[in-house]
């Protein structure tokens, strides 16, 4: 044999962890078909992208309709009279969020920073929650240590339709979600089943997510790709279309030392929720969460474009100097925009840094100029 | 062209080896998006990290395949990693080396030796 020289080192996110049973997917069998390689993710195996990639997967979902599987993502069904309770865990103005609607909302913890964030759905007959899959587990004991009724959906995939033609392609099956707006819930028959649909998603373009049984869920997948205008689009780029949209990765963006206000989410806190409001405070933290609203808190988020071609991925160290000093953040999220055509990040650093500094993001032993810019980095593509 | 278990090809001419990486290898990383090559006359030993690949999916390093010296590097693919996706064998060589000893690109893999190693 050759002799042994060491294979290519993999440092990036995804490296795949081996000694793990993973749970397919109900569509695996659709994925693999289409040519997708899988990876690791959560306990599950994903596919992270099929036979055309994650750059042209990306592209094409912003410019036309890309289909997700997110079946690994918690559904959790709880008792139409939930809403208050939740309040007592989610800053959100829930008892405010109208039938037929959604909003987005966190768990917090004590010390003000976040358990998990979630979509609370209120629908006519109970409260339909979608939970992060590496913290279904989590979540769900939390609910059920607080609130009667958890009932965790174990027979329904969850698939999502993104893009500015998700709603011509959707209304060829279900011609009613036309009428529907972004953050809207319907239910809609489909071939004897009931389809849970909302207008929402993780890329910031139009879409809906539709949670369908498992027993449908494959018709229903073949359905919409027998349309020319959707294509199966894969993990790898839902983050980079997410990360461009500026939108939070939990364990990335937030976790439990990350408070929601550092995340850059304090908009998801209800004005009833907050000093002076309805129902002020009442859920875990408040304390903290509402003394850094009217105070500021020590750390912020901010977007970044690195100057030059090299991205800056998770973890890279954040200093306000290209020589010396201490790192005053790091890089929570990063890597290559294929709309931006450029390297984008998301970093979270001390609140003392000045908006309009240069920050050097340390790779490889090299600082690196990146500078501060709004979020997100492309416009997003809601009907509102 | 010679292979490597690390997915590189070597196109010897005397004792001047052009380096690149597989079209399986290029498949494998996805779309490159960027490139950052060694500066030309650096001295280098089989297994040094010398070139820094990045798709858009992760970072992988490219090790210096054989002992020798940078002579040319291929400024083309930093300005268009791309490069990498579409001519891999081809127009997007990574860098020349010198090498001492000729003998030494005999350990590596002939193109049926990596055919196998690949499973195709």
């Amino acid at each position: 044999m050759p002799g042994r020289a060491r294979p290519m080192t993999r440092r990036g996110h995804m490296a795949e962890t081996a000694d793990e049973t993973l749970i397919e997917l109900p569509l695996q069998g659709l994925h693999a078909a289409r040519g997708a390689k899988f990876v690791p993710f959560a306990g599950y195996s994903m596919p992270v992208h099929y036979a055309e990639g994650v750059m042209a997967e990306h592209l094409w979902t912003r410019q036309h309709a890309g289909l997700f599987d997110v079946s690994h993502m918690g559904q959790v069904l709880l008792p139409k009279d939930a809403l208050a309770g939740l309040e007592a865990l989610i800053p959100a103005d829930l008892l405010g969020l109208p039938e037929g609607r959604q909003r987005y909302g966190m768990f917090t913890n004590e010390a003000g920073g976040v358990l998990d964030d979630l979509m609370v759905a209120h629908r006519p007959g109970d409260v339909f929650l979608v939970v992060n899959a590496a913290r279904k587990a989590h979540d769900l004991a939390h609910l059920r240590a607080h609130l009667p009724g958890v009932e965790e959906v174990g027979d329904r995939a969850l698939l999502a339709l993104q893009g500015p033609e998700a709603e011509a392609a959707l209304a060829g099956l279900l011609p009613g979600v036309a009428a529907m707006r972004f953050m809207d819930v319907a239910v809609m028959g489909w071939q004897g089943g009931e389809l849970w649909l909302s207008r929402s998603g993780y890329t910031g373009e139009d879409g809906f997510e539709i949670s369908v049984p498992v027993a449908l869920a494959e018709g229903f997948a073949q359905a919409l790709l027998a349309d020319d205008r959707v294509r199966p689009i894969g993990l790898g780029a839902r983050d980079s279309l997410r990360l461009e949209a500026g939108l939070p990765l939990y364990g990335q963006e937030m976790d439990e030392g990350i408070s929601p206000i550092e995340a850059g989410q304090a908009w998801a806190i209800g004005k009833a929720r907050r000093a002076g409001g309805a129902r002020a405070g009442g859920f875990p933290g408040a304390d903290v969460i509402l003394d850094q609203l009217a105070s500021g808190a020590p750390r912020r988020r901010v977007g970044l474009r690195p100057e030059g071609r090299a991205p800056m991925r998770m973890g890279v160290p954040l200093f306000v100097a290209a020589e010396g000093g201490e790192p005053i953040g790091r890089i929570t999220s990063g890597g290559f925009g294929p709309s931006v055509g450029a390297p984008v990040a998301i970093g979270l650093i001390d609140a003392s840094v000045p908006a309009d500094a240069t920050l050097y993001g340390e790779v490889r032993g090299k600082r690196l100029p990146a500078a501060q810019v709004p979020l997100p980095f492309v416009s997003p593509g809601y009907k509102r | 062209m010679k292979y490597t278990e690390d997915h590189e090809w070597l196109d010897a001419d005397g004792d001047i080896v052009t380096v690149g990486i597989t079209e399986y290898a290029a498949t494998q990383l996805g779309d490159v998006v960027f490139v950052e090559l060694p500066e030309v006359e650096t001295q280098v030993a089989k297994g040094d990290e010398i070139v820094v690949i990045e798709s858009v999916k992760a970072a992988s390093d490219i090790v210096a395949p054989i002992d020798g010296e940078i002579v040319e590097i291929n400024e083309a693919l930093v300005d268009n990693p791309a490069l990498v996706n579409e001519d891999p064998t081809g127009a997007a060589w990574f860098f020349k080396i010198k090498i001492e000893d000729a003998a030494a690109l005999d350990e590596f893999m002939t193109e049926d030796d990596y055919k196998d190693h690949i499973g195709e």
